[in-house]
């Protein structure tokens, strides 16, 4: 940092008052710098930079990479890089957040696809080169850390360092003469420097005391903290399972693989680790927005659930809602989702019930839970006793509205409505070739028609109804309505860690940003003339600005052992080329 | 069940009253304020300001007196210790501006003005959010709209807070209330959503907790970025002073510099204010989490909002130790600082709109 020249020339006038004042040879202002360093020295732990080039071997490298790595400024490069590379992530789709909205982005962008795909842009947090700049910063974080605990515990069992030669070159300073013996005066200034908690000792006639160690504890608690905090969110990630069920009112979930819709699991997962317990969905209740901009917006979920903690524990009942996730086992079963699965009894057309029971559609239009069904019948016979496959294909309206079409108007069952249309011939599920529950091939299927054999044959049902194919080909009663909700169950390690890493970070941050290390001392000689000229100096980092205010403090309560005396008439007042008053700030 | 009955209409329609009150007082505090600037400038003090600095740089010295201590029982006072302070080493020792009127008595009643409308304005204003949230009967940080105004509730508040510790923030005045201006602007045109209810997911106290300390949280950077901002001009100017032959800054603008506090002091402030919000916004995000975990099932899942309040968590952990490294202290830490608000920023209007996450809620 290069000072000014107005700043040098004072410097240098100061300078000459001290060399006239006192003699001595050596007050070049080369070592009073030097001197100034080592009583400003390890105020702080922070490491010292260093941009020197190694001299040679393979060990030099190495320890130059490792001084570099464990620098200010590159960890700093990488905190940067670290945010610079999260950016990525929030803009493009991530595979780990909408796997559907991956998919929908490649499609809409091939040309860019491939590129992205290299760049590993659809995974950011889990990619090779984001690992890297965090696995970097974390070994420079140690690499930081290891030595400055070690330095800080050097500090701790040693004491403040000694006073420099002259205190007047510090940042808050104080003097006055006084009629009390030098040694009294340092005794009561080492009591008042105890009672203030501050660590001091006596040499060479000056009391040297610092206060304020906790900052680096709290300094070194937060970086720790972060490593912890680290450590607990890779192991929630090697050995999470997260899953979800969908379960209709009045079906049950047993915590087993094959109950699961879809789980995903961490790489070091076991199946046998799943912890036995399960639930049953008995009712779900949802209340919703009726008028307003937010209308439709969902107001009330709750899920009543009957659960079993264990393989055989006793039945408990409690409700599930989208804040208050049921927890089980160090597991955790949170509300999702909602929807209604119609009930339906099929019959063929001898009259026998081929399908009895809810089914569960695909939601089409979000808010208001419009859903699209296909009910597949295999194993069917016609009226005349013939095998034949029948499927049945529509919608599930909440709240029909037969002027505004084919789409829900309201998510809440205000009138329930299921349409519906009719197809015969082949599935093409004979072939073994897995289908979607939810699509229907037609390929091979024939659209039933309404007897004038034109239009083609469609019902809308309300709860009770019963559809008639034609020719007596069979029927469809739409007995009730079940709400289904969608479960997601999840089991993380770590995450009383994470937390613990999360508030000693806190804690940590805290302290280190709040305490302020800072260093007095108080020198007390016989001048001159026979009376004790009284030396107060404060050192703190630039930001304390209650340095000086607490320096006086000090001073006032000293001057109760040392009361000041009267100011001879050219005292030698240290140096000070400027009258203080000018510069005044308030 | 209608729940949208909860919704005290009458209440809703004064709280938009008051707001709108609130703007308009906001308006005349603003009209105050530049009559301050502008009769600070024609003061002889504010044309001499920059003579006067360069004076005083050579003294770089200042004193600071203290109380007086009662000894024993009597009321003897002593004599006070004089305590002279340095600036550290390399740095310049320059005064503060004497502030927006540049002191002159026209340009300090004007001055005194805006402080008082602001103060009322304040005053609707909270109204406005107070009648807000009991028209909804809860926290009144449910949507954009809610968020933005109390925001600049919140701002506002901070700086009549320091006001009344007399800190030394007068001259941050006309900048926070053009921003609370706009701020309301926003919100009343384009953010704007009817009073309501929640969606269920909003539904936790921990809307209180994450939420309160968020807008907290922005408020205070937001006077931490305008301080760096006003830093990076002030140290700009002073460098000119310094050096006369150098490229200089309009006579207008140098007259605006001139009485603004100084550049070491606009650093040390938005230091300060950042170092003091840094953990109440690490805080922030650990209750977001915590919320998350109760809510989604998990307590960090990279959705855009988190993401973003991360990478302005790691742009202010940057500043904070860019301030420690030699070679990156002054100006470059100051960019990094207004590049960290940039983000929080970002983070609160670019992914509301912008991006669809967890976080959509915001009735855009």
């Amino acid at each position: 940092m290069s000072t000014t020249d107005t700043d040098s020339a004072a410097e240098k006038a100061a300078e000459a008052a001290d060399e006239t004042a006192d003699k001595a040879a050596d007050s070049g202002k080369a070592a009073e710098e030097r001197e100034l360093g080592a009583a400003g020295s390890q105020l702080s732990t922070a490491p010292v930079e260093e941009v020197s080039v190694p001299s040679l071997g393979p060990l030099g490298w190495a320890r130059w990479f490792w001084r570099q790595l464990t620098s200010m400024r590159v960890a700093l490069l990488l905190l940067f890089l670290l945010s610079l590379g999260s950016i990525p992530g929030s803009l493009i789709p991530q595979t780990s957040i909408d796997q559907l909205k991956v998919q929908d982005f490649k499609d809409k962008h091939p040309t860019v696809t491939p590129v992205y795909e290299k760049l590993q842009l659809f995974h950011v947090y889990s990619s090779v080169w984001f690992s890297a700049i965090y696995i970097l910063l974390f070994i420079s974080l140690i690499g930081c850390i290891v030595p400055r605990t070690w330095q800080f515990v050097g500090q701790l069992r040693g004491r403040p360092p000694a006073a420099p030669r002259k205190l007047t070159r510090l940042p808050a300073y104080t003097t006055w003469r006084s009629d009390a013996e030098p040694e009294k005066v340092l005794e009561a200034a080492q009591r008042i420097m105890k009672r203030r908690r501050f660590r001091s000792q006596l040499t060479g006639g000056a009391v040297a005391a610092e206060k304020g160690y906790l900052r680096e504890v709290g300094n070194l608690l937060f970086h720790a903290s972060l490593i912890v905090l680290l450590v607990s969110f890779a192991a929630g990630q090697l050995w999470k399972t997260e899953g979800s069920s969908l379960i209709t009112e009045g079906g049950g979930f047993s915590n087993s693989l094959t109950q699961y819709d879809d789980i995903k699991t961490g790489q070091l997962f076991k199946s046998d680790d799943l912890a036995p317990f399960s639930f049953q969905l008995d009712r779900f209740h949802a209340t919703y927005e009726r008028s307003g901009p937010q209308m439709r917006t969902p107001r009330t979920f709750r899920a009543d659930v009957t659960y079993w903690d264990g393989a055989d524990g006793p039945a408990r009942k409690t409700s599930i809602k989208v804040n208050e996730p049921l927890e089980i086992q160090n597991y955790k079963v949170f509300l999702l989702n909602h929807g209604y699965s119609p009930v339906v009894t099929v019959r063929d057309g001898k009259g026998d019930v081929v399908h009895q029971g809810p089914v569960v559609g695909l939601p089409i239009d979000g808010a208001n839970l419009t859903e699209s069904m296909v009910i597949k019948l295999g194993d069917y016979r016609d009226k005349n006793g013939k095998r034949d496959q029948v499927a049945y294909q529509g919608q599930f309206l909440p709240t029909w509205v037969r002027s505004k079409g084919m789409f829900s108007q309201f998510p809440a069952l205000d009138n329930p409505a299921l349409v519906l249309t009719a197809y015969h011939g082949s599935l093409g599920i004979d072939g073994g070739t897995p289908q979607s529950v939810y699509q229907l091939d037609k390929s091979r299927m024939k659209q039933y028609r309404e007897p004038d054999g034109k239009t083609k044959f469609a019902r809308a049902l309300a709860p009770g109804d019963t559809m008639k194919l034609p020719n007596g080909e069979g029927s469809l009663t739409f007995d009730g309505i079940k709400s289904w909700a969608s479960f997601q169950v999840s089991h993380k390690p770590g995450d009383q860690t994470a937390l613990l890493g999360a508030v000693g970070a806190l804690v940590g941050l805290v302290g280190s940003l709040f305490i302020q290390r800072r260093r007095v001392w108080v020198r007390a000689a016989r001048g001159a003339d026979g009376a004790t000229v009284v030396e107060m100096a404060g050192l703190g980092r630039s930001e304390y600005a209650k340095l000086p205010e607490e320096l006086a403090e000090l001073a006032v309560r000293l001057q109760t052992d040392a009361p000041p005396a009267a100011e001879p008439e050219d005292g030698p007042e240290p140096a000070d080329p400027a009258d203080p008053a000018e510069g005044a700030r308030a | 069940m209608n729940l949208a009955a909860a919704v005290n209409e009458n209440l809703a329609h004064y709280s938009n009253v008051l707001i709108y009150t609130a703007m308009a007082v906001y308006t005349l505090a603003f009209l105050a304020h530049i009559a301050e600037w502008v009769f600070g400038s024609r003061s002889a003090v504010g044309r001499t300001a920059a003579a006067i600095t360069t004076e005083t740089a050579a003294a770089n010295r200042a004193s600071a007196t203290v109380r007086t201590a009662e000894k024993g029982g009597g009321t003897a006072v002593l004599e006070r210790p004089k305590v002279i302070t340095r600036a550290a080493a390399g740095s310049r020792d320059v005064p503060d501006g004497p502030g927006a009127s540049g002191g002159t008595e026209q340009g300090d009643v004007y001055g005194r003005i805006a402080v008082g409308l602001t103060v009322l304005a304040f005053l609707t204003h909270a109204g406005g959010v107070l009648t807000r949230a009991l028209s909804v009967e809860r926290a009144p940080w449910g949507n954009m709209y809610e968020f933005s105004t109390t925001f600049g509730m919140v701002a506002v508040a901070t700086y009549l807070v320091l006001l009344a510790l007399k800190k030394n923030v007068r001259w941050i005045g006309l900048p926070l209330v053009t921003t609370v201006l706009l701020d309301l602007g926003l919100a009343v045109s384009v953010l704007y959503t009817d009073s309501d209810q929640l969606v269920p997911a909003l539904h936790s106290y921990w809307l209180w907790i994450h939420v309160s300390c968020a807008i907290i949280s922005g408020a205070a950077l937001y006077m931490g970025a305008v301080s760096t901002l006003l830093y990076l001009f002030r140290d700009r100017y002073e460098a000119q002073l310094e050096n006369p032959e150098s490229k200089q800054f309009r006579q207008g603008v140098k007259s605006v510099l001139a009485r603004v506090p100084s550049a070491a002091s606009l650093d040390k402030f938005a230091y300060r204010i950042n170092a003091t919000v840094f953990p109440l916004w690490t805080f922030t995000i650990i209750a977001g989490a915590i919320w998350a975990e109760a809510a989604w099932g998990r307590y960090w899942g990279w959705d855009p909002k988190e993401v973003w309040s991360f990478i302005t968590w790691v742009a202010y952990a940057c500043y904070l130790h860019a301030r420690a490294t030699a070679g990156w202290k002054g100006r470059k830490a100051a960019y990094l600082a207004l590049i960290a608000f940039a983000c929080y920023l970002f983070n609160y209007y670019g992914v509301n709109i912008f991006i669809t996450g967890k976080h959509s809620y915001a009735g855009v």
